[in-house]
């Protein structure tokens, strides 16, 4: 293999895994640090910038940097590092001084969002510094998208959401709430220079069985069912309530009937309970509230008599799974089962749907009815509209809707600048070495046995009575030292100068998880299994250094770094140093994003 | 700086035949400068120990005094130890084996513990052929007490404390175990593992004295130029006897290689040291070969590695004393009072 070209921002960036896993590539470790030294301001500036919403994602996010982080390879469990947002966002100070001041005088083009969610949100922070001037459309009361109208209250408090939404609001957004937009040549023969669509996938699916239109009065979906609560358009549900789905939607609605009335709450999903969608913790949460979920089981036909739902009758299945792994569902033979309902909530899935956009603007939509998009750009066929979020590429998340809405804002930003909207900025990146003396490291560089803690909850009598309790109550700031103490530091990389290597296997003799190995070069492949620990990860990268003396050379493999320094620290000749590596994703308006304190 | 190593091991790191992880064999983080030879030395034994599935608790590491003599703390945390006082190692190793001789044995040394005040002990403990493995770190200098050099020292090497050529004639340890019939005599470089592992292997499955010397850099003292026990140095001048292996008994299977370049030496139980590529003109079993081998490579200034000779029947010190099967620190007072009934038969027959 050829020495590693550790020059390309990504192979140090890829080392850091779960800023590298996390769709707007929020600098984790970096915010994880100022956490431990109670310097939540800087934690919570630092993730303000990438990902927008700090005290809503460190409360709902997705969190695909966990199943990432190093830690779950070394140890059980990931670094809980999505709730340590929260931590940072809880302790903050002051915030809103730190935020860009955005130009009076503005700069003259205007542009459209349609659709109040994160994505355009996101467009709408990173534009406003740059003076754009924007009219933010959505059909509710007030702005957050799905994050106000289907994440249930005791999961993310309306204040806390109305405080981060608002920080982006009172950048002179001019808000047009309550107002649906109807037709997209309406929208597109008014004076905007460009148009942001971020509407969502804000279809819940159906599912037609006998009974459906019988039933109807007592037959919800799940994400109109939701927004009804959320606006208090709905108040109560029925003693006795079935939830049919096994995604986070059903999760959702099956708590929150809980807490609005119904005491027989009960899920039943048509697949095994492994297969279910929902995020492990979501379904956690819903069982510790005891919700039975009932797996195997497809929904038949809804009982109505007399015009009133009693129930819905199941049939039993089992999956088997062909030799490509093709899932199907063969009966079981068993008697069909009938449970009682007053309620039923369908949470089966979202789908697009674009009603409002005509078909014959120019604007074209491919499969499933989704707008063709360049995938970098967001950018559609018409060349002033561009798409982000849920709207773009199907139904995702919070964070992936603000990594659209970040790309969305510099391919506007770019075109409204009349450049081309594939010139894409490099991040931001530097590598700053750690040494201040001859074993002593800026980075806390043990590391910590700890297992992972876990978040206290309310106490169910207490949030099970209220829906808009909270259940999470978050880490205080011990529990929170604590657990930033489990990060392992994986942006301190570990930097190797061959030039200086004097070959005396210290470091490899040292190296706690058997990175290192000086060996004969070879290819990738073969090279992995004759390491002294054999890299079978091959996710994770081999870092190699040029020729050494002895015509060997230098194999680190990446996959099970502790970052702890031990290598450099035995290292007489300071061939390894430990370096921070900076890495940020370039926003429109980086530059005037954050300012100093 | 760091005290405390992190506790976490590779996640697919290997248990041994014992259920031990290589883990088990480590000690405390070194102290020692960093890149000092004697930590690789310290790698070695560990990864040796882990092989050969070793279980702590039957081994004992014994030293002296020196950088080299602090080692045993980085290794084998879990095995028992000694450190004595300067060059006496060989005798608490003598006394301990002497009682105990279900031990592994295993000696750790300096060239100044070893060829300057610890000489006397020595030579009389290769005579009386305890059964053990002695290894000296030999890194031509006195690391602990700053570096001055000591009597490995070549003649006309520089250190950096000195800053001038040594003076006299160095002595070469390896060549004195020849003399003195060790049982099993070895040279090795800490900078090379792939020949130190095996090496360390067979002398800790060999019944008899088993000796290494084993070139350790002193990075901070020694490693400088023009002195002849540097990284740099020793990699230029290294030769070797030949690329060896460490078959354990049960693994021991017969293979065939091309006649003359290659031999394997049966070592106690049926472990057996497989050689290939020999140096020419050298047969392991044979002292003779093994000193004119080692003088011809020394005239032409290389130094020569690898096993040196190795006596496969040796009769170690309970042997030549005749001493009970039974370890002598598990004798009963059973065992040594053999009753009324025979001293009034020994004293019968003095009358
Ligand atoms: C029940 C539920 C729970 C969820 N929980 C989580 C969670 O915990 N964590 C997480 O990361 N994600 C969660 N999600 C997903 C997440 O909410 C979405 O992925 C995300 O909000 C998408 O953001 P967006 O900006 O693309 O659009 P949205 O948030 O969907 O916002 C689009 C907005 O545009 C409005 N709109 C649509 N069409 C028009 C129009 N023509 N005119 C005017 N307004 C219009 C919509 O009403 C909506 O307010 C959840 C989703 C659901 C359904
Ligand atoms: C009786 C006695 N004399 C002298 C000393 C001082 N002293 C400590 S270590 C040492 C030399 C050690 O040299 P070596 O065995 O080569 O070990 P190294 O540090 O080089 O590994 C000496 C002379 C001592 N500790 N005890
Ligand atoms: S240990 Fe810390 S830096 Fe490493 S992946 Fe996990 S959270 Fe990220
Ligand atoms: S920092 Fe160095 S010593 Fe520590 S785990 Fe990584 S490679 Fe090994
Ligand atoms: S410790 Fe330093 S000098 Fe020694 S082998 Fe490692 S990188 Fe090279
Ligand atoms: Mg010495």
């Amino acid at each position: 293999m050829g020495p590693t070209n550790i020059n390309d921002p990504e192979y140090f960036h890829k080392v850091v895994d779960c800023q590298y896993a996390c769709p707007a590539h929020t600098p984790v470790p970096e915010y994880i640090r100022f956490i431990a030294q109670k310097e939540y301001t800087k934690a919570y500036m630092i993730n303000w910038e990438s990902n927008v919403f700090p005290g809503i994602l460190g409360r709902t996010c997705d969190r695909p940097c966990e199943p990432a982080c190093r830690r779950g390879r070394v140890e059980e469990e990931p670094v809980a590092i999505c709730r340590l947002k929260r931590v940072a966002a809880d302790n903050k100070g002051a915030v809103k001084h730190l935020m860009p001041d955005i130009p009076k005088k503005k700069n003259g083009k205007k542009i459209a969002l349609i659709g109040g969610g994160p994505a355009s949100l996101t467009v709408a922070r990173d534009l406003a510094p740059l003076g754009y001037e924007m009219d933010l459309y959505d059909e509710w009361s007030g702005g957050g998208g799905m994050m106000r109208t289907q994440i249930p209250a005791f999961r993310l408090p309306i204040e806390v959401l109305e405080e981060e939404v608002n920080y982006i609001l009172d950048m002179g957004i001019n808000t047009h709430f309550n107002h649906y937009v109807e037709s997209m040549r309406d929208v597109l023969e008014k004076d905007y220079d460009a148009i942001f669509v971020g509407t969502g996938a804000p279809k819940g699916r159906n599912l037609n069985i006998p009974g459906r239109e019988e039933g109807e009065a007592n037959i919800h979906i799940g994400i109109k069912w939701l927004a009804g609560v959320a606006f208090e358009h709905i108040k109560s549900v029925g003693k006795k309530v079935i939830v049919l789905g096994g995604g986070n939607t059903a999760m959702d609605c099956c708590r929150t009937s809980k807490r609005i009335g119904g005491e027989q709450v009960t899920v039943v999903v048509r697949s095994p309970f492994k297969t279910m969608k929902a995020s492990p913790w979501e379904i956690e949460d819903a069982m510790a509230e005891d919700i039975p979920i009932l797996n195997n089981m497809p929904p038949k036909e809804f009982v109505v008599e007399n015009g009133k739902l009693k129930g819905v009758i199941f049939s039993k299945v089992r999956a088997e799974y062909d030799e490509n792994g093709k899932r199907s569902l063969i009966p079981t033979g068993e008697a069909d089962e009938f449970i009682e309902a007053d309620d039923v909530i369908i949470a089966i899935g979202q789908d697009n749907a674009f009603p409002w956009i005509e078909r014959d603007l120019g604007l074209e939509f491919g499969k499933w009815d989704l707008p063709v998009l360049d995938q970098t750009t967001f950018q559609s066929t018409l060349p002033n509209v561009f798409f982000g979020g849920d709207s773009a590429f199907g139904p995702e998340n919070v964070i992936t809707a603000v990594a659209h809405g970040h790309q969305a804002a510099i391919s506007m930003d770019l075109f409204l600048r009349g450049e081309n909207t594939n010139n894409r900025p490099a991040p931001m990146t530097n590598l700053i070495s750690q040494k201040m003396g001859i074993h002593e490291w800026m980075y806390d560089s043990p590391v910590v046995d700890d297992l992972r803690y876990k978040v206290p909850h309310q106490d169910k009598k207490i949030s099970l009575k209220d829906r808009k309790v909270e259940v999470e109550l978050g880490f205080d700031e011990t529990l929170g030292f604590k657990e930033a103490q489990r990060c392992l530091n994986c942006d301190v990389q570990t930097v190797f100068n061959t030039s200086r290597c004097i070959e005396c296997d210290a470091c490899m003799d040292i190296c706690p998880t058997s990175c290192i190995t000086f060996t004969a070069n070879g290819e990738e492949e073969e090279l992995r299994q004759r390491l002294i620990a054999p890299a079978l990860n091959t996710t994770q990268d081999l870092y190699i250094s040029e020729k050494l003396p002895t015509s060997r050379v230098m194999v680190k493999d990446e996959d099970v770094c502790l970052h702890c320094g031990l290598c450099a620290e035995r290292c007489p000749t300071a061939a390894w140093d430990m370096q921070q590596y900076f890495y940020n994703v370039t926003k429109a308006s980086s530059g005037c994003l954050v300012k100093e304190e | 700086m760091s005290y405390i190593k992190p506790t976490f091991v590779h996640p697919q790191a290997p248990r041994n035949e014992v259920g031990y992880l290589k883990r088990d064999y480590e000690g405390k983080i070194s102290t020692l400068c960093a890149g000092c030879g004697h930590d690789s030395i310290s790698a070695a034994i560990v990864q040796a120990c882990f092989e050969m599935n070793i279980e702590p608790h039957h081994l004992a590491k014994l030293s002296g005094i020196g950088c080299s003599s602090k080692t045993p703390t980085y290794f084998l945390s879990n095995s028992h130890g000694f450190n004595s006082v300067h060059g006496r190692m060989p005798s608490i190793a003598t006394g301990a084996n002497l009682a105990n001789k279900e031990l592994i044995y295993l000696g750790v040394s300096g060239d100044g513990d070893t060829a300057s005040i610890g000489m006397g002990q020595f030579v009389h403990v290769i005579r009386r052929n305890v059964n053990m493995t002695y290894i000296v770190m030999n890194n031509g200098c006195y690391g602990l007490t700053k570096g001055q050099d000591s009597a490995t020292a070549d003649k006309g090497s520089i250190s950096k404390p000195s800053r001038e050529a040594t003076p006299y004639e160095a002595i070469d340890l390896v060549g004195l175990a020849l003399e003195l019939n060790a049982s099993f005599v070895a040279r090795s470089f800490s900078g090379d593992k792939s020949q130190l592992i095996p090496l360390l292997k067979a002398a800790m499955s060999h019944k008899g004295f088993a000796f290494i010397d084993i070139i350790s850099p002193c990075v901070t003292f020694n490693n400088n130029k023009g002195s002849t026990k540097s990284y740099d140095y020793v990699r230029e001048h290294i030769s070797i006897t030949g690329a060896m292996d460490y078959v354990p008994e049960e693994k021991a299977i017969e293979v065939e290689y091309a006649e003359g370049s290659q031999k394997d030496i049966e070592l106690f139980g049926h472990s057996v040291v497989h050689l290939e590529k020999l140096a020419p003109n050298w047969n392991p079993t044979d002292k003779q070969s093994a000193i004119d081998k080692l003088q011809a490579t020394k005239r032409n200034g290389q130094i020569l590695t690898g096993l040196l000779y190795v006596n496969p029947n040796p009769r170690d010190l309970h042997q030549i004393n005749h001493t009970v099967d039974i370890p002598l620190n598990k004798l009963t007072e059973n065992h040594l009072y053999p009753g009324d009934g025979e001293l009034d038969k020994i004293n019968e027959g003095m009358r």
